[in-house]
């Protein structure tokens, strides 16, 4: 009874229209975005996807039926039953346990990719916006070369110069990924730049470096990251067609798109070894879609 | 005006230096594959006398600046070199493999803008409601499955389980040829030459890849074009006709629509940029011998001028339609500037 | 004149058949036209001085004859084609060829010893990637006009520089090399002294039964009927269509667009041998699936470390369950089928075995090691059961798939660890595997010969010494000793573990007959082959 009480006057707190402090507001603000969130059941349905993804990749040591790399020849291509939920690949191993492990490859690539591109596209675009003149121009022309680029073209070329792994695919796609983000930013910069607060800053002389760091980087973040939830599915897809094509994990690592590209071929034969993962891959990538869609609806109203 | 035009110069501009930009990065890319290009031709029986001829033919041994100059100095001769694989001018391939690409990325756009602008409009003019949500779970999947998982499905059901559509490639092997070369769109070609079958074939091979290809822009078209229309719809003029009792339809089709059209063409400009890139891995799955196929090929066999040229054209084309919607934004929308 | 009406005629299909029917009620190939379903994106040229590709040299096999064939029915021995006997002077050094006068070439005209003549000048002058196998005897671009003559018009004469076994020659010249072009009209398409060598990348100047009448690198290749052919070809077309998918092949199979279907994997020939409309050919390959070890790694100088890898892997299995019907346990450097190949297989799986020679080699404990290989199947799946087998004796592998090329590279360039190849004989002589995995005179970065051996810094004169001296031994059954002798030294001592080879298959629709794979992939016919 009282613990309902405690929390039924948080809730009250939280969304007090008279908030007493500034954490108040603050904390009262997420809330209120959060009950909206949750009055969309694609979004939550995503999210509860994506957290059940991430739970399964996790606890996969645990879980995990069999060893992932453990063959067994005698038992190639077996047809899903009780011991092999989703039956056995071309050198007799259990697929369930492989879709589970190559969760943490594959969802742990789209996390490193997004940790590179999200601060180099910012460094890049604030930098570009906030100074403007000669620094923009050779910035933004860069950028325009990597965006004139077809995406996947451009990974797949630098993965065949480099060699293939997961690294290099990692930094592969970062290297493709960062152009709309950079853009992204100095757009915003080019707005923040002008508002009275920044210049309020500059005139107490705060370095740039200051500036940019403390107060227009922040300002840069939301849509920065909403940009991101949305490009995530993309993200996993180039992984994955990285993987299909030959150019991303090695074996016998069980990335997602590697599993599809060596077991493409019994496709006609035994289509759920290479079935499994592809679900694998549209269930993530969609829920990672319908996460960042509930999220632009809730902290971008003015949408695209 | 002025203003705008400055714009348009500027963005004019910057067209050569992405281009040079994007021949020098393609080249070094070429150059630090771990592939020698001479293996690449001779294979690996080669003996030494053969192998140190041709690296002297090829210039192999001259200082990377130095084949660089050699390389833009051909290209600016409109001179891309000899594909290995093919063992024809890579100019003469892209002749032969760019309008199977852009015969398939032009039927994928068919497919987008046939189901993807009704579906749009639809979602808008029901916004909230079970059917909005249904357009909306279907368009984020198109975004979400992967091509060629998409691919491998749609083969396995409709070819090789219903055997509604036919297998891989362009035209079946008994039209093989027959039909003379005009457009390079074979179904183009074919009706020109008034050949029926040829033109049925054609347009059966076409149907798998082109409708999992036009499925993502399908996917994207519809997405945008909810937007677009949610904003016109709240517009005063349609209210104000919606006010004077007009029927819906028309409110929507004569008066709201029209007013996004301008948006719309920029995002179909985009979308068939990503189209043709789209193509590449669509047409690994259905063998369809296009610039994708023959790019991923001579990737694989480090047959660099090809890579270079297939590269550039894929490259200057997604340029070019991009520029193209910049362009078509500028000078025509209104609400810009 | 083929016109697509006479097709649709002859064939199922039919205008006005509706839509959905025409795909694949059709259930057959248009009469007079065999379809082949097969991968054919190895090809460069098809000129015979330069073809070296299996998809070429196969139809190269179809378009042009040869002096000598290999034998069918005897491995050992060469059959006459263009030259129906032959004689060699007692010293070995000349050869005289006496000639049919019934080949003709597309253009009608009766091929003679001058076009003959002309056609092993050529590829000495030309010199390109499988020259070797005529340069090889002595013939330079300056002395081949004296050294290879025609006496007449029916007689050809050649004399060798120096000594060579006759055996040798004889199986040199069964080769896609020793085709007989038309010198006329490939002269007319000279261009810059290039001996029609461009022109011929893509169309044919033989006397075969057929003629390549149209190339599309990577798509399809159409041969027709050669008009003047000795024996006329019961199909009047053949086409070759690109088909790098084999689950596609089947499917091409299965619905009538195909006749036959060439690279099918394990699995679904599994499931072609159960269909019952199908029937299947089979024929061992002159090719060899191996791992290298570079001996430049201290680890694998040691001679006990070579051979615990070869007591390590699991043979039988590797070859039962990944790759059943399409390879066999093969383990010296001659594969089964070439003449003085061993019988027998020498090595099986011994953990214990494998274990001690580790220990006497001083790792009781094992070593990490990486090794490159293909990245596509069925090498992929290979490479992972090596893994698993070595990870057993204490040996961790990691493994580096790669491009074919650039595994070819990195060989070439001597950086790798461990590596994981196949390797295909030059033409139907022990010499050629020979050389390839013993002959290795200089290990010196300037080495004049930089084959197998020198790639893996292999370098055993006593071995490279019996290369030589068998290549000049006339006597043949004392020449096929020595190569006897040499695999049994080689399986001891060399850094190669020899596995497997290829067993190419095709399958076929029941009605299909006469399509035989030869020993060699560059004698494979289609002229006999008839569809019912």
């Amino acid at each position: 009874m009282s613990a309902q009480a405690a929390s039924m006057s948080r809730r009250d707190w939280l969304l007090s229209e008279n908030p007493a402090s500034r954490k108040q507001a603050a904390w009262g603000r997420r809330y209120r975005l959060w009950l909206e969130f949750r009055g969309n059941p694609l979004a939550m349905w995503g999210l509860c996807t994506l957290v059940i993804l991430i739970a399964l990749s996790m606890a996969a040591p645990l879980i995990a039926p069999f060893d992932p790399a453990a063959q067994n020849l005698g038992n190639r291509l077996a047809e899903p039953s009780w011991t092999h939920w989703f039956g056995t690949d071309e050198l007799g191993r259990d697929v369930l346990s492989r879709v589970l492990y190559g969760g943490r490859i594959t969802l742990g690539m789209v996390v490193a990719v997004v940790a590179l591109v999200a601060p180099v596209g910012l460094v890049i675009g604030i930098i570009a916006g906030y100074f403007g003149g000669i620094a923009d121009r050779a910035l933004m022309r860069v950028t325009d070369v990597f965006l004139a680029f077809p995406r996947l073209i451009l990974a797949l070329a630098f993965v065949a110069a480099i060699q293939p792994g997961i690294t290099s695919a990692i930094a592969a796609i970062a290297l493709t990924a960062w152009p709309p983000y950079a853009r992204l930013a100095r757009a915003e910069t080019l707005i923040f730049r002008k508002t009275d607060y920044i210049a309020a800053i500059r005139l107490t002389g705060a370095s740039s470096w200051r500036i940019i760091l403390r107060h227009v980087a922040p300002l840069c973040l939301p849509s920065v990251v909403i940009r991101l939830t949305l490009d995530m599915s993309s993200i996993i897809l180039t992984v994955a067609a990285l993987g299909f094509l030959g150019m991303g994990a090695r074996p016998p690592s069980p990335e997602w798109g590697a599993m599809i590209a060596t077991a493409r071929r019994f496709i006609l034969t035994q289509w759920w070894v290479p079935l499994v993962p592809g679900v694998a891959i549209f269930f993530a990538s969609l829920a990672f879609n319908l996460l960042g869609d509930g999220l632009r609806d809730v902290l971008d109203p003015k949408q695209e | 005006m002025i203003r705008r035009l400055q714009a348009l110069g500027s963005v004019l501009l910057s067209v050569p230096i992405t281009l040079f930009g994007l021949v020098l990065v393609t080249f070094l890319i070429g150059r630090v594959m771990p592939i020698d290009p001479i293996i690449a031709i001779l294979g690996d029986h080669a003996r030494e006398d053969v192998v140190a001829k041709l690296r002297l033919e090829l210039g192999l041994d001259r200082s990377l600046p130095v084949q660089f100059y050699m390389y833009l100095n051909r290209l600016l001769h409109g001179d891309l070199g000899t594909s290995v694989m093919t063992s024809h001018t890579v100019v003469h391939d892209i002749g032969q493999f760019f309008p199977a690409t852009l015969e398939l990325a032009t039927f994928a756009m068919i497919v987008g803008v046939a189901l993807g602008i009704p579906l749009g409009v639809l979602a808008a003019v029901k916004q909230g409601s079970k059917t909005d949500h249904a357009i909306r779970v279907f368009c984020l999947a198109g975004h979400s499955i992967p091509v060629f998982v998409l691919g491998l499905v749609s083969l396995l059901v409709f070819y090789a389980k219903l055997g509604w559509a036919p297998g891989t490639g362009r035209i079946d092997v008994a039209f093989e040829g027959l039909v003379p070369t005009v457009t390079g769109f074979l179904t183009v070609d074919a009706l020109l030459a008034h050949d029926w079958d040829s033109f049925w074939s054609a347009l059966g091979h076409l149907m798998q890849p082109g409708g999992v290809l036009g499925y993502f822009s399908v996917a994207y078209i519809a997405r945008m074009t909810r937007a677009f229309m949610l904003d016109a719809l709240v517009e005063e003029y349609v209210i104000t006709a919606r006010a004077k009792g007009l029927s819906p339809l028309r409110v929507i089709w004569r008066h709201a629509f029209p007013n996004i059209l301008v948006r719309l063409i920029t995002i179909l400009a985009l979308s068939y940029a990503g189209l043709v890139e789209g193509a590449v891995v669509t047409e690994t799955v259905f063998s369809w011998p296009g610039l994708g196929q023959y790019l991923t090929i001579s990737l694989l066999n480090a047959d660099m001028n090809a890579v270079l040229g297939a590269t550039l054209v894929i490259g200057v084309s997604y340029m070019a339609l991009n520029l193209l919607a910049d362009l078509a934004y500028r000078l025509l929308d209104p609400r810009v500037l | 004149m083929l016109t697509r009406r006479s097709l649709l005629a002859a064939g199922a299909a039919s205008a006005i058949v509706p839509l959905e029917a025409t795909w694949h009620t059709a259930a057959a190939t248009p009469n007079g036209v065999f379809v082949m379903a097969k991968q054919i994106d190895d090809v460069i040229s098809f000129d015979p001085a330069q073809a070296y590709e299996f998809t070429n040299g196969e139809c190269d096999a179809n378009c042009y004859a040869r002096l000598v064939r290999p034998d069918t029915k005897d491995h050992n021995r060469v059959a006459p084609d263009f030259a129906t006997s032959w004689e060699v002077s007692k010293d070995g050094k000349e050869f005289t060829f006496h000639l049919g006068n019934a080949q003709k070439f597309a253009t009608g005209r009766v091929a003679d010893a001058h076009d003959a003549a002309f056609s092993f000048q050529r590829v000495v002058k030309l010199n390109l990637t499988p020259g070797f196998i005529l340069t090889q005897f002595g013939f330079t671009k300056d002395n081949c006009e004296q050294l290879i003559t025609a006496v007449n018009a029916r007689t050809l004469k050649i004399a060798m520089p120096k000594v060579q076994a006759t055996s040798f020659v004889l199986f040199c010249l069964s080769a896609t090399i020793g085709s007989i072009v038309d010198r006329e009209t490939v002269m007319k398409h000279d261009v810059n002294g290039d001996l029609g060598n461009k022109w011929l990348t893509g169309v044919s100047a033989g006397s075969g039964a057929y003629q390549l009448t149209k190339w599309a690198a990577s798509d399809s290749i159409i041969l027709d009927a050669n008009p003047h052919a000795e024996v006329k070809p019961f199909n009047h077309r053949v086409v070759i269509k690109h088909t790098p998918e084999p689950s596609a092949q089947l499917l091409a199979l299965e619905h009538g667009d195909a006749d036959v279907a060439r690279d099918l994997t394990s699995e679904l020939l599994k499931k072609a041998k159960t269909n019952p409309a199908f029937h299947i050919s089979k024929s061992g390959q002159g090719s060899i699936n191996y791992l290298a070890l570079n001996c430049a790694n201290p680890l694998f100088a040691k001679l006990e470390v070579r051979e615990a890898f070869k007591w390590a892997l699991d043979y039988d299995s590797i070859v039962n369950n990944i790759v059943p019907n399409i390879y066999e346990v093969s383990q010296s450097f001659l594969p089964v089928g070439l003449p003085g190949a061993l019988p027998n297989n020498p090595f099986k799986r011994d953990v214990a075995k494998a274990k001690a020679l580790l220990a006497k080699a001083g790792y009781p404990d094992g070593f990490e090691a990486t090794m490159d290989h293909f990245n596509s199947a069925p090498y992929t799946d290979i490479a992972q059961a090596v893994q698993a087998n070595l990870k057993d004796v204490g040996i961790k592998l990691n493994l580096l798939p790669a491009e074919k090329k650039q595994v070819y590279t990195k060989m070439r360039n001597r950086t790798f660890d461990i590596l994981m190849s196949g390797w295909a004989t030059d033409f139907f002589d022990p010499h050629s595997n020979a050389q390839a995995f013993c002959a290795n005179p200089d290990d010196s970065d300037n080495s004049k010969l930089k084959i197998l051996a020198w790639r893996c810094h292999f370098y055993d004169p006593e071995l490279t010494k019996m290369v030589d001296d068998a290549v000049v031994e006339l006597d043949s059954k004392k020449r096929l000793d020595i190569y006897r002798r040499m695999q049994e030294l080689s399986n001891q001592r060399s850094p190669f573990i020899f596995m497997m080879q290829p067993i190419s298959t095709a399958v076929m629709a029941k009605g299909v007959s006469g399509f035989v794979m030869g020993p060699v992939f560059d004698d494979t016919r289609y002229a006999k082959v008839k569809k019912a």
